[in-house]
């Protein structure tokens, strides 16, 4: 233990604490910009700088490890000073057009602003002499560089969390700016559009694309039937936004406001989060059945989940070779939008021309796929908008919703019921989870052999993450997969589905099944979800997630009985043709530059 | 305080020959014995921050990893140094043996050189010198090989910690400290990162021995060093003097007669204004340098050093932090303002507020310099800059 004080106050903490939290440990809060929980340390801002006593210089508290008998002051006349002169410095190169800014009320640096009472700008406003561009160009994200504070979390998190460097620094001096490969626009580069970045981006410099404009006109119209769906993720978080704590479900209150906002259907992507299910797991069997009984050479194994659209591209760009591991079923906001404008059009009678689809995702990255040329099945464009998490929270504000105080509601029928299964989707493992539950019923005939369907083993946080199932007595059809050991695997965060593919790419890998979702903690950690994020409060959403799974008289996704009725109804069997017309799609690979 | 006489030393430039011998005599002594002569000796490094190489060595030998390595700044950047550019022309073969001493003491059985880019012309040359003493070095039986790297036209990447970013092939950018790269360096392995003068002074201690070393120069100011003098003086060009002596005398020798100023240091120096040459000592009690001295007549107006200092450091900033980025583009548009009339010359004062955030908040010796000269120019020449 390494003894020191704080502000005159003793107490000892372990080797290797920084400064910053052993301040914390004493309830002390020093200020941050750079520092993000979730990202190595990078000290550049230096608005946590603490006089040590005797030294004439600051030291950043984000970056120094206590020393024995260190004396520290937070708040003393050099600090205050220092710090004050500092967050003047960050404003005079910061387009301080707060009342303008999508971002205000949520920026770190108005908050420090505002509490340091910065008020009389006593530099030189740098911004007219900048040549700062706004990029609009991705259909997911926007960059304004003159809200940039050059804090680089957005490049540490493309390059440690995703390994994907789409971001990062160039130039140097006054002309230094956070830049993509030779400065092209966003949508010509290797982003994944996953909004990491936005969700840790300090200011409005990243924000999503938002599109609330256009889904309040096509509410207003009267000519258009607007129908929504949610995501899981989403019900797990939208109450952060809206007064509650974090890891509350909403989901019955999330429902009663969407009614009020006007939507004409209120559905559920759960649906064909289900139907997904269904769809891959079917997938699934018949790849091993195709390697294993008829040792089909082309079969490709291991077999990759789908469902996100951040790792679709993120594999086109980097595995194009492995493509042809990928499932080939579309996310389930995608099969839902081919479904809403054919199946639902159908059944609640309406002329799909007339339908505008709306999704409501914890996702940026499904802003890009909703505008994939492939998601034209249903011989309109499948999702017309997609909201975030957030945005969806801005509306429900806008419209005056006292969210807090609504009665919970149930979604609409047709296409709004689901399981426990589909509601896992929304965490990392959960995909894997619900296709295990299913399948090994419809090989065995049984449950899985875990207590009360909880497949721990793919539970958790750790970034790569292997189990197996051995099936065993199996039903006759299923004969050949007797005594199979089903060997999956399972990435968070694409710096990890990095590593799992590389291994699968050298043949270090003996995979069956392959789930990876771009974000860290999988869909309730994305990019569209409220800011802040830390790894306690995706382990908080985590367990709402699971709680709320728990909580549902269906589990799995085969009793779901509106999957049967469709199944019945419209769409045959699994792997069907009408399945394949418009549940099914197919990739393309993308340069890396 | 103890002042020197200014006088001439010829040890750096005396003719090569003697290295092997004197490396093979280290190969078979005590290294803890080397440590503590060089400790002794008072020598401090020459690049310009002088921390006590002995004691820097020090640090690197007792690091414990199963590789370390050696690495010569020789990224010479600081405005008006040109010393090193003329050691590695002239007397190579000392820098390289003055490394592989370094490695023998501290373990570390590899060296690199981080050659400017400007200096590229020399690489020839130096690498036939390399290859040559890499043989060399194997015959006596001492495991240590040289390399070159090259830098990339950075200022920053003088500082030790953005020079090893520079060189594992990543933007040059400073690094937090600590840990320092005596035991997080490059490749986060220990690492002695030096100057091209001071890996020369090391074998100079090893020949003349410590104690006629310690005869040289002042208590806080061990030894000579080499001036790169530059500006309105009657002498230009690279002089080895003792350490010690006072600006007064310094300015008798090499002014034109009608000095105004000296900039002590380079862009990240000091300016010391006539009235203060006498009591100014050339020295780590005075005023340090890493070599430049540049002097300037009546005929030069301040405004115009201080703004070409700015304009240099708002573009040579690595711009990762916040005071050193901004602060730089600050100082220069402030005081181009006070100079249009567009703000008070009190604003002048807010601006030496500025100035001493940036020297105890910067990031690394870049950031935290440049008050140096603007405070120093400030204080002293202050109408200067308002009218």
């Amino acid at each position: 233990m390494i003894n020191l004080t704080i502000n005159n106050i003793p107490l000892s903490v372990e080797e290797g604490t920084t400064v910053l939290d052993a301040a914390r440990q004493l309830n002390l809060r020093i200020p941050t910009l750079c520092y993000h929980e979730d990202l190595c340390i990078a000290g550049n801002c230096r608005v946590c700088v603490v006089e040590q006593v005797g030294m004439r210089n600051l030291l950043a508290s984000c970056a120094t490890p206590v020393r024995e008998n260190m004396q520290i002051l937070t708040n003393s006349m050099k600090v205050r000073q220092a710090r004050k002169n500092i967050i003047e410095l960050l404003l005079s190169e910061h387009n301080s057009d707060c009342t303008k800014c999508y971002k205000n009320g949520n920026c770190e640096l108005q908050t420090m602003a505002n509490e340091y009472r910065t008020g009389n700008h006593i530099y030189t406003d740098l911004i007219p002499l900048k040549h700062n561009k706004v990029d609009v160009s991705s259909p997911s994200i926007m960059k304004d560089d003159s809200k940039c504070i050059r804090c680089q979390r957005c490049v540490r998190t493309c390059a440690e969390l995703q390994g994907v460097n789409a971001l990062a620094v160039a130039h140097k001096g006054h002309e230094m700016k956070i830049s993509s490969f030779y400065d092209k626009p966003m949508h010509e580069v290797v982003c994944t559009n996953c909004g990491q970045c936005i969700n840790r981006c300090p200011t409005g410099a990243l924000v999503e694309r938002n599109y609330i404009e256009e889904v309040w006109n096509a509410i207003y119209d009267p000519t258009k039937h607007v129908a929504v769906q949610t995501a899981p993720a989403v019900r797990v978080a939208l109450g952060e936004e809206l007064g509650f704590e974090v890891g509350e479900r909403v989901t019955g209150k999330m429902v009663a406001a969407l009614r009020r906002l006007g939507f004409n259907s209120v559905l559920d992507t759960d649906f064909t989060a289900d139907l997904t299910i269904m769809e891959e797991g079917t997938e699934l069997l018949t790849r091993l059945k195709k390697a294993l009984v008829d040792k089909d050479q082309s079969v490709t194994l291991p077999m990759t989940t789908s469902c996100s659209p951040g790792w679709i591209k993120f594999i086109e760009h980097t595995y194009p070779n492995l493509l042809p591991n990928v499932s080939t079923c579309k996310s389930p906001q995608q099969m839902f939008g081919a479904l809403v404008k054919t199946y639902y059009a159908q059944k609640k009678n309406i002329n799909p021309k007339d339908i505008v689809s709306v999704s409501i995702m914890p996702c940026t990255a499904k802003k890009f796929e909703a505008q994939r040329p492939e998601m034209r099945d249903s011989g309109y464009q499948d999702v017309d908008y997609v909201l975030t998490t957030r945005e969806l929270a801005i509306m429900i504000k806008q419209a005056g919703i006292e969210f807090l105080k609504l009665e919970d509601e149930k979604f609409d029928r047709f296409m709004g019921d689901s399981t426990g299964a589909a509601v896992i989707f929304g965490a990392t493992g959960g995909v894997m989870e619900a296709a295990l539950r299913t399948a090994y019923e419809l090989v065995t005939g049984r449950e899985v052999p875990f207590e009360n369907l909880n497949i721990t083993p793919v539970r958790g946080m750790e970034g790569v993450r292997e189990a197996s199932v051995t099936i065993a007595n199996v039903l006759p059809e299923w004969s050949f997969l007797e005594g199979v050991e089903l060997k999956c695997a399972i990435a968070h965060g694409l710096a990890n589905a990095h590593k799992l593919m590389a291994a699968v790419e050298s043949g270090d890998a003996n995979y069956h099944f392959i789930e990876v979702m771009a974000c860290p903690g999988g869909c309730l950690g994305g990019g569209g979800q409220p800011i802040p994020t830390s790894p306690e409060i995706r382990n908080k959403r985590a367990k709402a997630i699971y709680a709320e799974d728990e909580g549902l008289p269906m589990r799995k996704s085969h009793e779901n009985p509106e999957v049967t009725q469709i199944y019945e109804e419209f769409l045959g069997h699994p792997l069907g043709h009408k399945s394949h017309e418009l549940l099914h799609t197919h990739y393309r690979a993308r340069k890396r530059y | 305080m103890e002042t020197k006489q200014l006088s001439r030393v010829d040890l750096i430039f005396k003719p090569e020959g003697k290295e092997i011998e004197l490396l093979k005599k280290k190969l078979n002594e005590d290294g803890d014995d080397f440590i503590l002569e060089l400790i002794d000796s008072g020598l401090k490094g020459r690049g310009g921050a002088g921390f006590l190489t002995g004691l820097k060595w020090k640090l690197a030998r007792e690091a414990k990893a199963d590789q370390k390595y050696v690495i010569c700044n020789a990224d010479e950047g600081e405005p008006g140094t040109f010393k090193d550019r003329e050691i590695l022309e002239r007397v190579p073969r000392k820098v390289f043996t003055g490394m592989a001493l370094c490695g023998h003491i501290v373990g570390a059985t590899k060296g690199y050189i981080y050659l400017r880019a400007e200096y590229k012309y020399l690489a020839p040359k130096l690498k036939k010198c390399m290859a040559d003493l890499n043989d060399e070095f194997k015959k006596i039986g001492l495991e240590f090989t040289l390399d070159i790297r090259y830098g990339s036209g950075a200022y920053v990447c003088g500082e030790e910690t953005a020079l090893i970013e520079s060189m594992e092939g990543k933007r040059g950018e400073p690094r937090n400290k600590p840990p320092f790269p005596v035991t997080e360096g490059y490749l986060n392995k220990p690492t002695v990162v030096n100057n091209v003068e001071t890996f020369v002074n090391t074998m100079i201690i090893s020949e003349i021995g410590f104690k006629e070393y310690k005869k040289l120069g002042t208590d806080h100011s061990r030894g000579m060093k080499l001036f790169s003098i530059s500006g309105d003086a009657v002498k230009e060009g690279i002089f080895e003097l003792e350490l010690g002596m006072s600006l007064a005398d310094f300015v008798e020798e090499f002014g034109d007669g009608d000095t105004k100023a000296v900039q002590v240091g380079g862009a990240s120096g000091f300016c010391v204004p006539r009235k203060k040459f006498k009591e100014t000592i050339i020295g780590f009690e005075g005023i340090p340098t890493g070599g430049s001295m540049k002097i300037f007549n009546s005929s030069r107006s301040m405004y115009n050093v201080l703004h070409n200092y700015l304009d240099f450091f708002q573009e040579e900033s690595c711009g990762q932090c916040t005071p050193c980025r901004v602060g730089c583009q600050q100082l220069l548009l402030g005081i181009e303002a006070v100079k249009r009339r567009e703000r008070p010359s009190s604003y002048l004062d807010e601006l030496m507020k500025l100035a001493d955030t940036m020297k105890i908040s910067a990031k690394c010796g870049l950031g935290q310099s440049v008050g140096n000269a603007f405070v120093s120019i400030i204080e002293n020449f202050r109408e200067e800059i308002v009218y």
